[in-house]
């Protein structure tokens, strides 16, 4: 029973940052915005995180530099794609590469620093909980972030003002700007603050998972996490069960060695993979049928005012 | 001004030809690398050798990160620009002998493969000598008998190692139980640290690591038990649970093989240099080492530095009980692909 709790506990602790990344990654492309560049932003998010705990010893201005910085470096996405027009793909890819380069030049002087990691804070009354209590109520407060930003981004999107034209901006550009909101205006915004998250994201490895900085310290997650907005089929809520159960992938090729399963580890690695792609196809069949499409219509289009398609 | 700028230009062209010419005696050396300078591991560890050629006054350039699949592009520009190039991944070991023969004139040599052609070598170093020996201090160190291992990618050069490890610890410990966990990767750090926790939450308290990062050696001072650290000196990242690591020191051979080629002694072979060279070794002892398993370490050490024994010459058991008698050949050592005795975990594919 213990050795079943605690991989549920490494499951949740993988899938932290994959659940950051992506409810930053649903707003985004909520507004139509595709990011590739999450693996560079939250590598940003990442450095910035522990050069400002190395020096500050505060997690609170780590955590709020390593959404800004992230924010800051999301704003080239934004002007490339919205003000330039150019290609998300290529903008968000090239991103992903800058930010790893970035990150890399400005960490080479960190090797050997270490900071504290989170402390587990047990959430009085609901950590006794029998299971559920040591897996979601004993754990930092990055984590418990989590869970409010889950809420607050669904919120955002689906019982605010400003999530509603979010939303519309992604669905139909044409028809908001003939309403009078500012396409643009509503898109960069997403995306800024969709980076932030990310970048909170690239955070949770140097303030809890490995308290120290190394070159590349988020190993490709950020692919994992552009994954998971589609398998997530950009709802917040939806985010949170598949964070975890990627994370619950990820503990599992450990596990299933301690327990002596043979089942191939690089069965697991394609996992998180072969599901999305396995989700996708029958939840999009499925609706096909139903003539439902649950991919913002205008994702990854290029918006130019006043222009008919 | 413009006459100011002007003259300044030309003493940095006129510094620039002096300079170059200086070096025109002195071959120039590039390296390949498969992982950044900042891994704080393997390639690391490479590019203190290439700082020790710069120090010495060799002209030298890297490439990092440079994916396996992607090598022959990157080798061949190098091969433009030096007379030397260093090749530092298994998976380079094609794409260098294809650039070399189209580039006769400069000298590759490979690390850790095992092909060569008339300007191709391969270099590499008995680390698994290194990591008996810090098993000694390990399986000594274990209060409870048990010794966790995470590994990286399950090829033969770690399996070799796993082996080792155990043979050392077995030295301290006769009843010594090690378990290893793959983390099917060569670097992740997340993964590496949870590897880490798995196994002392099974009850391991020294913990060896096989992968690049310092995420074991943290994991390890979190939960108060020990850590071997990997390939470079991973002290810095927590001196309360660093036993010492068994480490790289490329540049005792870069400097010899630099040396080789400048003056012609050259000839393409396959170097597979032993501690006695100093081309692996261990960093310094954690204090709490008592003196008496130092001794023990030593005496093991001197036995391999004076060629009266190596690890894997003088018979062991296999994991599923059969007795190896005879010596094992350079080539067996290359394609170990079982477990010895006292390894609790199965070893891959098998």
């Amino acid at each position: 029973m213990d050795f079943f709790i605690q991989i549920l506990i490494a499951a949740v602790a993988m899938g932290t940052p994959l659940l950051f990344a992506t409810l930053g990654g649903v707003i985004s492309e909520r507004a139509g915005v595709i990011n590739l560049g999450m693996e560079g932003l939250m590598l940003v998010g990442a450095l910035v995180a522990f050069v400002v705990m190395l020096n500050s010893g505060n997690y609170f201005y780590a955590i709020a530099a390593a959404a800004i910085a992230s924010g800051i470096v999301s704003m080239i996405h934004a002007f490339v794609c919205l003000m330039l027009r150019a290609s998300q793909i290529a903008s968000g890819l090239a991103l992903t590469f800058f930010g790893t380069g970035l990150s890399g030049l400005f960490g080479d002087k960190l090797m050997g620093e270490t900071v504290e990691p989170l402390a587990r804070i047990p959430i009085p009354g609901l950590h006794s909980i029998p299971i559920l209590g040591s897996v979601l109520f004993n754990q930092d407060a990055l984590v418990y972030f989590s869970y409010l930003c889950v809420a607050l981004t669904w919120w955002l999107l689906f019982r605010s003002r400003l999530g509603l034209n979010i939303r519309s901006v992604g669905e139909a550009p044409e028809v908001c700007d003939s309403l009078g909101i500012s396409v643009l205006s509503y898109r960069f915004f997403a995306v800024v603050g969709g980076g932030m998250l990310i970048g909170v994201g690239g955070a949770y490895f140097p303030l809890a998972l490995t308290p120290f900085w190394v070159d590349g310290i988020t190993a490709g997650r950020g692919w994992i996490a552009v994954a998971l907005v589609i398998f997530a089929f950009w709802d917040p809520l939806k985010a949170l069960g598949g964070a975890y159960l990627f994370g619950l992938a990820l503990a599992l090729e450990l596990r299933l060695q301690v327990l002596g399963i043979d089942i191939s580890p690089y069965f697991l690695k394609m996992l998180p993979y072969v599901l999305t792609i396995l989700v996708l196809t029958l939840v999009t069949i499925r609706n096909n049928r139903r003539g439902i499409q649950v991919m913002p219509a205008a994702l990854g289009k290029v918006f130019f005012r006043g222009e008919k398609h | 001004m413009r006459k100011l700028i002007s003259k300044l230009i030309g003493v940095t062209l006129t510094l620039l030809l002096v300079s170059s010419y200086a070096w025109a005696g002195k071959p120039s050396v590039g390296f390949v690398y498969v992982g950044p300078v900042g891994d704080g591991g393997w390639t690391h560890a490479h590019d203190l050798g290439r700082k020790a050629l710069e120090t010495a006054g060799y002209e030298t350039s890297f490439v990092e990160s440079v994916p396996e699949g992607d090598s022959e592009r990157v080798i061949r520009k190098m091969a433009r620009k030096h007379d030397i190039v260093f090749t530092t991944s298994f998976g380079y070991m094609d794409p260098t002998l294809k650039v070399a023969k189209q580039h006769p004139d400069t000298t590759f040599l490979h690390c850790s493969g095992f092909k060569q052609s008339k300007n191709a070598g391969n270099y590499f170093g008995r680390m698994y000598q290194a990591k008996y020996l810090a098993a000694i201090i390990a399986g000594g160190m274990s209060k409870t008998g048990r010794i966790g291992i995470v590994g990286s990618q399950p090829i033969p050069e770690i399996i070799r190692h796993i082996n080792a490890i155990t043979l050392g610890a077995q030295q301290s410990n006769p009843n010594i139980e090690v378990e290893v966990l793959w983390i099917n990767s060569w670097f992740d750090p997340a993964k590496e640290s949870d590897a880490a926790q798995a196994l002392i939450d099974n009850g391991a308290d020294v913990i060896v690591t096989m992968a690049d990062s310092a995420a074991t050696v943290q994991t390890a001072k979190k939960n108060g038990v020990f850590a071997i650290g990997n390939d470079t000196d991973m002290a810095i990242y927590g001196k309360e649970a660093h036993l010492t690591a068994a480490v790289w020191n490329w540049d005792v051979y870069y400097m010899e093989a630099v040396k080789a080629v400048e003056n012609g002694s050259w000839k393409p072979g396959a170097d597979w240099w032993g501690l006695d060279t100093g081309i692996v070794g261990l960093t310094s002892f954690h204090p709490d080492v008592p003196q008496a398993l130092i001794v023990k370490m030593n005496k093991e050490k001197g036995k391999i530095l004076s060629g009266a024994m190596d690890v894997f010459d003088h018979g062991f058991t296999k994991r599923d009980g059969t007795q190896v008698t005879k010596a094992l050949s350079d080539g067996e050592m290359l394609g170990m692909k079982y477990y010895v005795k006292g390894l609790i975990s199965k070893a891959p594919g098998s």
